[in-house]
């Protein structure tokens, strides 16, 4: 590495100053970050007719349960959907601008998206950020080329799978689906066993919980099943609201006011006395 | 200058710097132990692979052994830590014949020998590196416990080691009941071997299971399950977009 190479200016494309810097660091000892799973199941599956995504609706601030009831199956276009899994800001993001991208592309061709479409434009987009964009995704869709179902790593790399789990929750629901799974099911089939896979999810890992969220997509038709099942409702609710039975006898009532009620009326002039 | 003192006063506590003595990591490791009660017992179920690192080097390793008349133990961890342990429990049913009083250890006694042999070890931090699980038939009652190698022991219905806690306990809080009969029992527990078979790169196909009942104990011949690899997407999965991966 000589001082010429070094004084020349940047050419653009990714710059690997700070990858230098981070490997010095850990020389002399500092712990990098690891690679965090944050707490989510998701799922997808292929059925006869086309793709069923399930994901839980648990958002996790570290121990936090930040919200109990947070939506994980983003929209991309009418026939593409796509779970998220990893930094919460990361996967709305990400998959949001791949959407409007979606958008754009089918006003400039007049055709329905194809699911390898957002495939290629998210894997480039997260490779191209080395893996700092932490979203790691479950993308399923039909288009003219049939039903697809793909996972995609937070560094770009993609698979195609008949099944896929991601997250924190991914083992407790890929042991489902590997003990459950059959080509050609039914759409009820198909549907219960991804609420069964979330399910496992949500009951076995601690960053998984709440509801279940179902999303069905078909040839020109989706269903979103928001809150699919509520496995979890408050156990105590009282329906009358919070009345107290009257049991105690009334034996006197009397009312003291507080503080006498003094008007004051202002007017009068200071100068007619 | 304070991390230089605090540094050589830590070496100082765990020992010499030519002290190689201490388990550091382990070396052959087994993977997961899934066992389970049913109607008449216990049934333990591990595959008989012993890695080296990343390699699958042995493949025909026991990790099943019985202990006295009434036990199975079963480990995953480092293998040689593991013949360690059976040397300590022959040592412990010999002397406990020699007696020779008519009672004999139960499943019970013995899991409480290596927890506190465990716990032990961890505390002079020298572990053994191993996860174990006990289970046995004493008297008509059935007894299924685990320990780990810091010494956290329980006792439960079903118990899994290492990655089967992450595959197989799912499965068996789904499926898992009261009075299964010893046919459904190796049904659940192939099940559960198999989805680690198919998930845990560390697994071999070629299991054992153990059934302890009053009578005694059988350890099954080695033999392997049968694997589904032939769904259209992994043969053709870039059908509709050419050229994609």
């Amino acid at each position: 590495m000589t001082k010429v190479a070094e004084s020349m200016p940047p050419k653009g494309g990714f710059s690997f100053d700070l990858c230098k810097r981070n490997e010095m660091l850990a020389q002399k000892g500092l712990k990098q970050p690891g690679f965090l799973k944050t707490g989510t199941t998701i799922v997808g599956l292929v059925f006869k007719d086309g793709v069923i995504l399930g994901a839980d609706t648990r958002a996790t601030e570290g121990p936090i349960v930040a919200d109990k009831n947070c939506e994980k199956i983003h929209y991309m276009a009418p026939n593409i959907y796509c779970c998220g899994a990893g930094t919460a800001a990361d996967t709305e993001a990400v998959t949001d601008m791949v959407s409007s991208q979606l958008k754009l592309h089918r006003f400039h061709t007049g055709r329905e998206s194809r699911v390898v479409t957002a495939l290629s434009l998210l894997k480039s987009h997260l490779f191209s950020y080395q893996g700092h964009v932490s979203a790691a995704l479950v993308l399923g869709g039909v288009d003219v080329t049939g039903p697809h179902l793909h996972t995609i790593y937070p560094h770009g790399s993609t698979d195609t799978l008949p099944f896929a789990t991601m997250g924190s929750g991914s083992l407790a629901a890929m042991a489902i689906f590997e003990s459950q799974y059959r080509e050609g099911m039914t759409r009820d089939e198909g549907v219960k066993l991804v609420a069964e896979a979330i399910c496992s999810g949500i009951f076995n890992d601690l960053g998984s919980g709440s509801n279940v969220d179902v999303c069905v997509i078909t040839k020109g038709k989706q269903e979103y099943l928001r809150n699919y099942m509520s496995p979890n409702p408050r156990t105590y609710v009282s329906a009358k609201g919070y009345t107290f039975s009257k049991k105690t006898e009334v034996l006197l009532t009397k009312i003291t006011p507080l503080k006498e009620l003094v008007e004051v009326i202002e007017g009068g002039d200071a100068m007619e006395e | 200058m304070n991390f230089a003192d605090s540094a050589s006063a830590m070496k100082n506590l765990l020992g010499s710097e030519g002290d190689s003595q201490r388990t550091l990591y382990p070396y052959v490791t087994g993977t997961s132990v899934v066992a389970i009660k049913y109607k008449d017992g216990i049934l333990i179920a591990a595959d008989m692979g012993g890695s080296y690192g990343s390699t699958l080097r042995y493949k025909t390793v026991e990790r099943l052994k019985p202990v006295g008349k009434h036990s199975v133990i079963g480990a995953s961890g480092e293998i040689s830590d593991f013949q360690e342990i059976m040397r300590y429990l022959d040592e412990l049913i010999l002397y406990d014949n020699m007696w020779d009083d008519g009672n004999s250890l139960g499943p019970k006694e013995v899991h409480n020998y290596l927890t506190r042999v465990m716990y032990n070890r961890r505390n002079k931090f020298n572990p053994l590196w191993n996860s174990l699980v006990l289970g046995g038939v004493k008297n008509g009652q059935k007894y299924l416990g685990t320990v780990s190698m810091i010494g956290v022991q329980y006792e439960d219905s079903h118990v899994a080691t290492g990655f089967g806690n992450h595959l197989a306990r799912p499965i068996l809080r789904d499926e898992w009941h009261e009075n299964l009969t010893y046919e459904e029992g190796v049904k659940l527990l192939e099940k559960c071997m198999r989805v680690l078979l198919y998930r845990d790169r560390s697994a071999v196909n070629k299991l054992q299971i153990a059934k302890i009942t009053e009578e005694g104990f059988t350890i099954s011949q080695p033999y392997s399950l049968k694997t589904f690899w032939d769904f259209a997407a992994f043969k053709n999965p870039t059908v509709g977009a050419e050229g994609s991966w």
